[in-house]
Formats: structure tokens, sequence, C-alpha cells
């Protein structure tokens, strides 16, 4: 069972129904103590990152670390991915989980921002064996929609090129996380839902 | 140096009573089949975004159809705009919770400009896409500046508002709109090239993406668009449903002539 974690950021309907294609059954919470006990948890969102300060207020953030640190498998998707960096500059006082170096900033490119549309994924020399990528073959597109972007940092398992080179997936241990909406990027996007869903029932079956 | 970031090639379903149609001029609909049906086999035959309108919600002032738009989104995994008929938040929810990604307004932008703001701040400005349907001013040609003076049309193309096109972008923009897409009434349903000067002074005057909509007819003029039209995104519809165009041929004639699409797909 994948719980989806609802901060009232965007829409669910997307990913859920991924989850749904994929066999996998899904539950939406906005319930701190569903999400300490979750077998497997997904961050979605999107927008401003001033709303992942929602889950610091309501709890949640205390709820996912502990989960994290249980080794619940955890995937955090855009505004979920930067999440678990330090921060972002688009709102410097709220905090990031802190699981990777380094902070979010606004691309600084003369390209249009926000960087909309399918764009490519090269694995790193970390990401060279990604679960979350197992089958993905390199330089697969995918779909974004963002303003700020991740640096490239430890734990970068692929990046992507839009002038500027950035963190398009991150991975350590039992926390995923993909800059990029796998629901919304076809059989590359289903394959990596469906790798994490496959973690997540090995973690399970433990 | 490449961006890396890909053209997007749109296909585009006129949906009216639950049913893909196509006329010219919104006139002469014929039936093209069924949306569910249509959108999964765009979406397979390398088509990067669907867009679904309901192009008789608005004028037969009727909210669109749901179960239309949850039947379309369960098997289509790219993104997926609805638009027609979207006059306020709770429309525009009920779209999101029916699987739309991304929703399109026209009229209700135009009448009520906060409506943008107000579903940017609760599902963010990457769902929400501004159409604009423009029509060139006649006898007015473009200056020396470059502006292109359009005029835009609500309702379908039914009322004038006095609105410039250019204008009228610019504010949506900083209401909070994510994308532009404007389609050009002199251009749509004569399969003769899309608008490449008034796509051109749009796309330069926001720094969203601006999807093109109107006209075309063959591969040269997604080639034109992409190029002189500047862009970020063409939509058509006819040409896909009646097979006259392979996506991913159109896509390999964009990346021969140096253009980035999504290919293979």
């Amino acid at each position: 069972m994948i719980t989806l974690i609802d901060y009232k950021a965007g829409n669910l309907t997307s990913v859920r129904k991924a989850f749904t294609f994929l066999g996998q059954e899904s539950v939406v919470t906005d319930d701190p103590s569903l999400v300490r006990d979750a077998e497997a948890l997904v961050l979605p969102g999107v927008g401003h990152f001033c709303t992942t300060e929602r889950l610091a207020t309501s709890g949640m953030r205390d709820a996912v670390t502990e989960a994290i640190e249980r080794g619940v498998p955890f995937l955090g998707i855009c505004v979920g991915m930067q999440w678990q960096f330090g921060g972002s500059t688009e709102a410097p006082d709220t905090e990031g989980l802190g699981l990777f170096e380094g902070r979010c900033e606004r691309f600084q490119t003369k390209l249009k921002v926000p960087h909309v549309g399918w764009n490519q994924i090269r694995r790193s020399k970390e990401g060279e064996d990604s679960r979350l990528l197992a089958g993905v073959p390199d330089e697969s597109f995918v779909y974004f929609t963002h303003s700020y972007r991740a640096p490239v940092v430890a734990g970068v398992a692929a990046v992507t090129t839009y002038d500027e080179t950035f963190a398009s997936c991150v991975e350590r241990e039992n926390v995923f996380g993909v800059q990029f909406h796998p629901e919304k990027s076809g059989d590359t996007g289903l394959r990596i839902l469906k790798n994490f869903c496959d973690y997540a029932s090995e973690w399970s079956a433990r | 140096m490449s961006t890396g970031i890909t053209k997007r090639i749109i296909a585009c379903l006129d949906v009216t009573k639950g049913r893909v149609v196509k006329g010219v001029q919104f006139v002469d609909l014929i039936d093209a089949g069924d949306p569910a049906e249509l959108a999964y086999l765009h979406a397979t035959s390398g088509a990067d975004e669907i867009v679904l309108l309901d192009i008789t919600a608005t004028s037969d002032a009727r909210p669109i159809l749901i179960d239309v738009v949850r039947r379309t989104a369960r098997q289509l995994f790219v993104p997926f705009t609805v638009g027609g008929g979207v006059r306020s938040l709770d429309d525009a929810s009920a779209l999101f919770d029916a699987g739309a990604d991304k929703i399109s307004i026209n009229s209700a932008a135009i009448n009520t400009p906060e409506i943008i703001t107000e579903i940017a701040e609760r599902f963010g400005s990457q769902a929400v896409i501004i159409a604009i349907d423009a029509k060139r001013k006649p006898g007015v040609a473009v200056s020396a500046e470059g502006t292109v003076p359009a005029e835009v049309y609500l309702a379908g193309g039914r009322i004038a508002t006095g609105l410039d096109a250019v204008a009228w972008a610019r504010e949506a923009e900083s209401r909070g709109g994510g994308e532009i897409l404007l389609t050009s009434m002199d251009c749509d349903g004569t399969r003769n090239g899309f608008d490449c000067p008034l796509t051109a002074a749009v796309a330069k005057a926001v720094s969203i993406p601006v999807i093109a909509s109107g006209g075309a007819g063959s591969g040269d003029h997604f080639v034109d668009v992409f190029k002189a039209g500047c862009a970020d995104a063409a939509l058509a519809a006819s040409i896909f449903h009646f097979g006259i165009h392979d996506v991913r041929e159109l896509k390999a004639q964009l990346q021969s002539e140096g253009i980035p699409v999504r290919l293979p797909c």
C-alpha cells in the first residue's frame, strides 16, 4: 500500500491514477499518524516551495522523518524532491529535510522560465546502479515543469540540462526523488514508478 | 549549446456531446470518434500532450462533461489539458479531480481575470493555460517595431473584446497563467499554416511557454511556427485525427530541420 501525502499543494489524481494503472493500491492522507506507520510514502507537489511549510506546521515533517529513519521507501516528486534538499531560495524561511546537500535556486538562464516540457535524463556515475532508474535507457525523455532547480551534489542519480545542468533524480538508501513528473512521462515514467513499487513491496515483505 | 528542452506537438480533441468532432470554423461538424480512444491513440503515436476542448460548453452555458474527462484520463500518461466552460475554481477543481493536469480558460479569464490567480494559487501556475483566440486587425500592418495588432475574441470567437492579444498575454502571465494557447482565428481551419508573426510577437512578450494553434496543414507549417514563430509547442486537431500526419513522421521531419523533438517516443 502506497501512502500519498496530501498537503493541499496541487492535485494528486494523476499520481494516484498511475499507481492504479500499475495495479498498486494507494491511499491519500493528511494524517501524520498514518504517514508514520506507512509501508511506502509518496510526496507529490507542484507550485511554490512555501507550500511545504504546511508539512512542518501540521506535524507531517516529523512523521515523514520518523518513517524515513525506520527505512520506509520514500519518493518525492517535483517540489517533493526539492523538499529533500536544504531548502529553496523560492521560500528562504522554509526549511527542507536536508537529506541532500545544498539549496534549490531559480534558473539563471536567459531561456524561458519555467522549464516546461520533455527533456532528457542522464545517469550520473553514482546513478549507474540506481534502483529507481533500473531498465530506463540513458537519455530517456521525461516531462518537467518547474522554475527552481536542485544542485548536482552527492546522492544525485541523474541530471538534466536546460542551459544549466541540475539534479533530476536523487537516490540514497530508501529515499528517492524526481524533479520531473513520472506520472506524466509515458512508459518511461511508469517504469520508474513501477521500480519504486517493486522496491516498496520488497521492503514491506522483509 | 543545446538547451535540452524539446518542442512539443500537441494533439487537440474538439468535443461536443461527448464525441470528437471536426469542422471548419465550427460549422459542418464531422464525427471523428471517441475522445478516450483518440487520446490514447495520439499519446501512443508520439503526441507529447493531449488537449480536450468542449467546444459547446460555453455557448450552451453548461458545465464540461466530467465523465468524458475521467474516462479519457484513465489510460493517459502524458500531460492532459481540458478546457471549455471553466468558469470557477470549483469547475477547475472538478476537472483536476477527474484527471486533468491543466485547465484551459478563455472567456472566464477575460470576464473575471481574478480567476487566473485563484486557480494558480490552489493548483500551481503550471496547471493554468490561458487560451487566447485572436484575430488580426484588418488593414493594420505589422509595425517596424514588430508589434502585430490583433484583437482578442471570446465565447469561441463570437464576441470581440477590444483587448490587444499581446497586452492580454502579458497580463495573463502577470496574474499567474502558466502557458498561453494562442489560436489565430484568421488561420484556424484553413490548413494554410500558423500565424507566425503573431505567435512570435506573443512568444517574445512573455516568459511562459506559448502554444501555437490554428492553420496546421503540413509538416512545413510546424517547421515555420517553431523557427519564425518562436513557438514552444504547436497544436493541431484534424490533421492528426484523419491520419494525414503521423506524429512520429512529423517529428522526424522537424528533427531533420534541426528542431529538437522527443524522438524516439
